[in-house]
């Protein structure tokens, strides 16, 4: 019982760039186990994503054609039958929205420890996993107990799979679980005025400005900079701007030629969408918050009195 | 209609914090609501005064300094609260499985129809245990939820799933259910002072392992904290340092160099 079970993602007719990250992620942690890597492809067009999918270090790749979409009940029974059918020891999906609404189920149906939200691991007799808390602040590793566990693994931490495999595609059948929760459509949000994406210029703010009175202070910002104004997730949840502002994994991803965050603790999910901009700068009071691990230039200062210095130098 | 909402106290770091072996210093952290579970906390009040829930109930896990964070749910609206209190729960890290070890013996007594939850918690950042719950349960489930109507009759909840990049799924989803509620869902409530007066005769009934069926062999163990660090900046960035206007006159200088605000 040493193999790995990695579950691949997709999502409205496209493979996510994460189901490949995962065969690099899994496979390391196969050659630790000293077992093979398995990749299940679950719902939609499988032998299409099988392809695509069929890159270097996969030992094995198992269809199961139920459903066109994600639907937790399925993943969670395919994934509960190929830990039968292959005897892997672990499953690893991604820590994604939609990874997150099964991966707790398949490591209750197994009884196996779950840990979410993987940088990194070693497997040397035990598991190691390294992961983050306090919103970035602080890396912890953590030992796992047991030999079998289930593990879901942050997207961008692991290089993707590159080339042509040649993993043998094996269909699975499984009979149509009952669900409790039926996907009646999906919905775009954020569309509008603007597309954030299209500026050269970011200038972006977090909770940090207060309330949204104290707006103005950074808009006089974008003004001075012909810069275009985008946000974090809580002032755009707090109503102070419109969601076709927010950057972030539930935003928009924007890859500006610079970008000044203003009042942005730099949380993962808002990194996540703006890590590809060119020239990256923070503003912030907190000299440990971690967007200035990310940052070009930073300043440790209060906004409300580096913003208007800043913007008198450009009147 | 019964409403069960899991909430958790959660540890912020100050600005400047010390490590202390594997957690952050006590003295360094400051303790609150977790911001996803005041969401829960708010749909739940609001299912409560649209006339579709009867009861609302908050489940916590933790030492007796989370009171006061309970006292501030129940001074939202929320009628009563239970916490479960073990050794086990002193500390910041309880993996997953534990934690739903108590929260399946509070659902069997309570037998909600709904039970809410956050997304995550602010400090672990595990957002598994709803789901978890849902499974062990045997509840139906949906992760994510940015938008909530509950049509008791049906005994359907209509939720949407905030994914990735603006899209969202629309997903009916069968009562009785756990919901995991993200951010922005609705505008979480002050607490007036005539709650925060109600709050005070409201109960927090404190339970033991032992009360609901389990010992201390059923939680914990199976996740170990063995090192925490700061992390290293990946980044070989500038550190701009001066006043405000030393500051902003080397921030300026750069800005212009690539050509912002040039004109
Ligand atoms: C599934 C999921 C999806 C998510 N999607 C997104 C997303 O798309 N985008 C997103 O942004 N977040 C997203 N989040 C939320 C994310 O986890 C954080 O909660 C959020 O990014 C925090 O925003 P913030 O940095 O503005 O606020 P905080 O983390 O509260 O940070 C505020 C910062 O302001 C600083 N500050 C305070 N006062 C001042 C001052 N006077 N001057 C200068 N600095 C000051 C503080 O030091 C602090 O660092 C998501 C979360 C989940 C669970």
């Amino acid at each position: 019982m040493s193999d790995v079970l990695v579950v691949a993602e997709h999502r409205r007719g496209e493979l996510r760039e994460i189901s490949h990250e995962l065969v690099t992620a899994g496979r390391e942690l196969a050659d630790d186990l000293g077992g093979e890597l398995h990749v299940a492809v679950i719902a939609g067009d499988v032998a299409e994503f099988a392809a695509e999918l069929n890159r270097p270090g996969i030992d094995r790749i198992h269809t199961v054609a139920v459903g066109e979409e994600f639907d937790h009940t399925v993943y969670a029974a395919a994934a509960e039958r190929l830990v039968e059918r292959t005897g892997a020891a672990a499953v690893v999906t991604p820590n994604s929205v939609n990874g997150l609404d099964y991966a707790p189920a398949v490591a209750e149906r197994l009884g196996v420890p779950l840990v979410t939200d993987v940088l990194e691991f070693t497997y040397d007799d035990d598991l190691t996993v390294t992961r983050e808390m306090y919103g970035s602040k602080v890396e912890t590793t953590a030992a796992v107990d047991g030999d079998r566990f289930c593990l879901t693994v942050r997207g961008g931490e692991f290089a993707p799979a590159e080339g042509l495999g040649e993993a043998a595609v094996e269909p699975v059948e499984l009979d149509p679980p009952e669900s409790g929760a039926r996907v009646t459509g999906f919905e775009e949000v954020a569309g509008g005025d603007v597309d954030i994406a299209d500026a050269d210029v970011l200038v972006s703010v977090g909770r940090g400005v207060g309330e949204a009175e104290n707006l103005e202070v950074v808009e006089a910002l974008a003004d001075a900079l012909d810069a275009t104004i985008s946000a974090s997730r809580p002032v755009v949840d707090n109503g102070w701007l419109p969601k076709n502002r927010q950057v972030g994994q539930s935003g928009t991803v924007v890859a500006p030629d610079v970008y000044v965050a203003i009042g942005i603790s730099g949380a993962v999910q808002h990194v996540a969408g703006m890590k590809g901009s060119d020239t990256i700068v923070a503003i912030n009071t907190d000299p440990n918050a971690p967007i200035f691990d990310i940052a070009d230039y930073g300043i440790v200062g209060d906004l409300f009195e580096v913003v208007p210095e800043l913007v008198s130098r450009f009147e | 209609m019964k409403v069960l909402v899991t909430v958790k106290e959660v540890a912020e770091p100050d600005d400047d914090f010390a490590i202390e072996g594997t957690d952050i210093a006590a003295s360094d952290l400051e303790y609150g609501l977790n911001e996803w579970d005041d969401y829960a906390v708010e749909a739940a009040v609001r299912l409560a005064e649209a006339g579709i829930a009867d009861e609302v109930v908050a489940v916590t896990l933790g030492p007796e300094r989370v009171e006061e964070t309970i006292r501030k749910v129940l001074a939202k609206g929320v009628d009563r609260a239970v916490r479960v209190r073990d050794d086990a729960f002193e500390g910041t890290v309880v993996d997953v499985a534990s934690k739903v070890d108590v929260l399946e013996a509070v659902v069997d007594e309570e037998a909600p129809d709904l039970v809410l939850g956050g997304v995550q918690a602010a400090d672990t950042g595990f957002g598994a245990t709803g789901v978890a719950l849902a499974e062990r349960v045997r509840f139906a489930h949906a992760a994510v939820v940015n938008d909530l109507e509950v049509d008791a009759d049906a005994g359907i909840a209509h939720v949407h799933r905030e994914l990735e990049g603006g899209v969202e799924e629309l997903t009916d989803v069968d009562l009785p259910a756990v919901l995991t509620v993200q951010t922005g869902l609705n505008e979480p409530r002050y607490a007036s002072l005539r709650g925060i007066r109600q709050a005070q005769r409201k109960e927090i009934d404190v339970r033991d392992l032992a009360d609901l069926g389990l010992s201390a062999g059923d939680v914990g163990g199976a996740l170990t904290v063995t090192a925490m660090t700061e992390p290293e900046s990946e980044s070989d960035g500038e550190r701009i340092e001066g006043d405000a206007g030393a500051a902003a006159d080397r921030l300026a200088t750069v800005l212009r160099e690539r050509g912002v605000g040039a004109s």
